[in-house]
């Protein structure tokens, strides 16, 4: 049965924070809210109680996310959303830890943590929306700012070269990496629910629209001819695979990108080392 | 009555038993000397008690995860030393502004930068105090015996938890590194205080309400209560706000739950103040020398007295007022180039003398140099 725009309306209003007052900060049309309505329909799908689910962020436009939401809310510094979220797991594993966090949040001041939390591959859920610069601050260049692309740091074009966070994620030890637009919803929601309902560190990379800072810089256009170019540049998983690096330039590898189901979870691995030396 | 189980412990294994004995139950930490012992001696102890310790990827990242550890209601630990001290200010902020009780040992080494790695210092002292940006109010302690340094850890838990805020506890080299036998306290020997729970129902909970003490109830995430956590200036219901008064009201509310308090939370050791011609000012380590060089000034018939500081941060300027009336000299004694000095001399009364005496060179200050001092000024 399809669903109705009233029981869509319902999942939200149960997941919104019922004091917290709209608008967002977020401009119209920022991809933000595409990624946060996919993030509610994979926590309604998945049975999650608004208690047991706590949601950290760092500082960005992105990371302002968890404040709407009616969850364990923990807005905290720039770059640090996982150090912070270690501590929430790792006292508490029974809760449902998810770090939503920018490019430059997590790759940039953030990328220490960033490595380590793959590396421990604890059970966060980690949603990286890569908006490919620094929003809030204004549209500076950031780790995943494309070669040439212009940011108001980058005025004269980038020079440096961009991470890929899922390459990273994967050689830094995370056990689910997937990749996602703010075009391909119901991709984006199921990548989402699997990235949750996945045990240690899970990855969900979002190519998401700054149409306000990157889009206007780079003659991008607005939020909807941003949509329209990341559907027209993403490629699935499955076609990639057949591809030559030279013809994957400049373009989204959208999918599950890696899964590792063996590799045993931190919080587990403590808790076991814990059952031996009690009461020792 | 038994026996108490008597133990030879470093300073900072004393730290350990103290945090433990509070109910310390995670720690989040990353290697420096001088302090490295109570993270190992956390990484042996916790998982025997069914705690947590784990070892982050830098200082940051350490306090990082005490404060996400916090919140979900368990006491937290960190330890470090300057460099660490240094990484960790932002984050202390952080908790300061977020109301989140953490306990951070800063074992102090030679400074700055990288400075005297495995020689003392006392040279944090006023970082202590207005180490993270912004205007905020801090406690920090310094012990200086071994057994105290497991008491006032305790005690730095209690006032962490009972002001919902950071504590620093001031250590030096000497002070982690030195042993002596230490009776361990058994339950019930000291005061062990947990942070209030709200008792209201979430629908009409509001998570930094003002209270007739200033501190809010604290719920723990999991039990119902969904508040947000945030670094920004916020309201009373933890909502971000930009409004002149909200913002008055919060960083009030902030700094004088500690000001207000500040009898609560201040503690010295004064003695022999009353007919002294001269007083000597000392905390943490040098304050044993201090005692040593004032019973041997007094066996010598000199009417010497001491004002020891086990609580730093909050000042009670009051306090050395009062105790200082009866001086004509006071003598500071630290192991920087004059930071609690300072302090003293802001509300020293100008008809008595300030004088000092400073090591910075990595070596502590022996009761002999006190001694010498003592016959310069009487
Ligand atoms: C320690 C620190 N340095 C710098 C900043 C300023 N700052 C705030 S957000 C931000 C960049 C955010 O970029 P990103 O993480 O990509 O998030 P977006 O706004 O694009 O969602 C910066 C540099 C800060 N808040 N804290
Ligand atoms: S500045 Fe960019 S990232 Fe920030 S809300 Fe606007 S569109 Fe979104
Ligand atoms: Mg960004």
């Amino acid at each position: 049965m399809a669903t109705t725009e009233k029981q869509k309306s319902d999942v939200m209003l149960k997941y919104l924070r019922p004091q917290k007052s709209f608008p967002s900060v977020w401009c119209p049309g920022c991809g933000n809210g595409i990624v946060m309505g996919a993030f509610i329909r994979a926590v309604d799908k998945l049975g999650y109680t608004n208690d047991e689910v706590a949601m950290v962020s760092g500082i960005g436009c992105t990371s302002r996310m968890p404040v709407y939401l009616d969850f364990n809310s923990l807005h905290t510094a720039h770059g640090r959303a996982l150090a912070f979220a270690t501590g929430v797991k790792f006292a508490e594993p029974k809760m449902k830890v998810v770090v939503i966090t920018g490019d430059g949040d997590a790759l940039a001041i953030g990328g220490n943590h960033f490595i380590h939390a793959c590396r421990r591959n604890i059970d966060i859920t980690c949603i990286l929306i890569n908006n490919h610069t620094y929003g809030m601050t204004g549209g500076q260049g950031s780790p995943t700012t494309p070669a040439d692309a212009l940011s108001t740091t980058t005025p004269y074009g980038n020079v440096e070269k961009h991470f890929d966070p899922c390459d990273l994620a994967k050689s830094a030890g995370a056990t689910y990496v997937a990749r996602g637009t703010v075009y391909h919803y119901p991709q984006l929601e199921k990548i989402i629910t699997a990235a949750l309902e996945h045990k240690g560190f899970s990855l969900v990379e979002v190519i998401a629209n700054c149409h306000t800072y990157y889009g206007r810089l780079n003659r991008k256009g607005d939020a909807p001819a941003m949509l329209e170019q990341f559907k027209e540049n993403s490629i699935t998983t499955g076609k990639a695979k057949n591809m030559e690096a030279s013809e994957l330039e400049g373009k989204f590898v959208i999918g599950k990108i890696h899964e590792d189901a063996v590799k045993s979870e931190f919080c587990d691995e403590y808790q076991k080392l814990v059952e031996v030396q009690k009461g020792k | 009555m038994a026996n108490k189980q008597k133990k030879l412990l470093q300073g900072n294994g004393a730290c350990v038993e103290g945090a433990i004995y509070a109910g310390m139950t995670v720690y989040a930490g990353y290697p420096i000397t001088p302090s490295t012992e109570i993270a190992e001696g956390c990484a042996r102890e916790l998982p025997k008690l069914g705690g947590r310790f784990i070892q982050m990827e830098d200082e940051i990242a350490s306090i990082a995860a005490i404060i996400g550890a916090s919140v979900t209601g368990r006491k937290v630990l960190t330890g470090t030393s300057g460099p660490g001290y240094s990484l960790m200010s932002e984050l202390f902020g952080y908790a300061y502004m977020t109301e989140t009780p953490i306990v951070v040992v800063n074992v102090q080494r030679g400074g700055p930068s990288t400075g005297l790695p495995t020689k003392v210092g006392q040279a944090d002292t006023m970082q202590a105090r207005w180490g993270t940006h912004g205007d905020y109010n801090a406690i920090a302690i310094a012990p200086s015996t071994v057994g105290e340094c497991l008491t006032e850890t305790i005690r730095a838990f209690n006032l962490a938890e009972r002001f919902r805020t950071p504590v620093t506890v001031l250590l030096d080299e000497v002070m982690g590194h030195m042993r002596e036998i230490i009776e361990l306290p058994e339950k019930g020997d000291h005061e062990v205080f947990d942070r209030v729970k709200p008792t209201v129902p979430p629908e009409e909970f509001e998570a930094f309400a003002m209270t007739d003490n200033l501190v809010s109830p604290m719920p723990s995430y999991g039990e119902g209560y969904r508040y947000n956590v945030t670094g920004l200036t916020h309201d009373v219901k933890g909502f971000s706000t930009n409004r002149t008064d909200e913002t008055i009201q919060k960083l009030d509310k902030l700094f004088n739950k500690i000001e207000h308090f500040t009898d609560e939370i201040f503690k010295s050791r004064v003695e022999l103040v009353e007919d002294a011609d001269v007083v000597f000012i000392s905390y943490g380590t040098v304050s044993r020398a201090a005692l040593q060089a004032m019973q041997i000034a007094r066996k010598a018939g000199a009417k010497v007295g001491s004002i020891q500081l086990y609580t730093i941060w909050p000042f009670d300027y009051e306090m050395i007022k009062r105790a200082t009336k009866n001086c004509h000299t006071v003598v500071v004694a630290e192991m920087n180039m004059g930071q609690i000095c300072h302090e003293i001399q802001k509300v020293l009364d100008p008809s008595k003398k300030l004088e000092t005496v400073q090591r910075y060179d990595g070596e502590i200050i022996t009761p002999m140099e006190l001694l010498e001092k003592l016959e310069e000024v009487l």
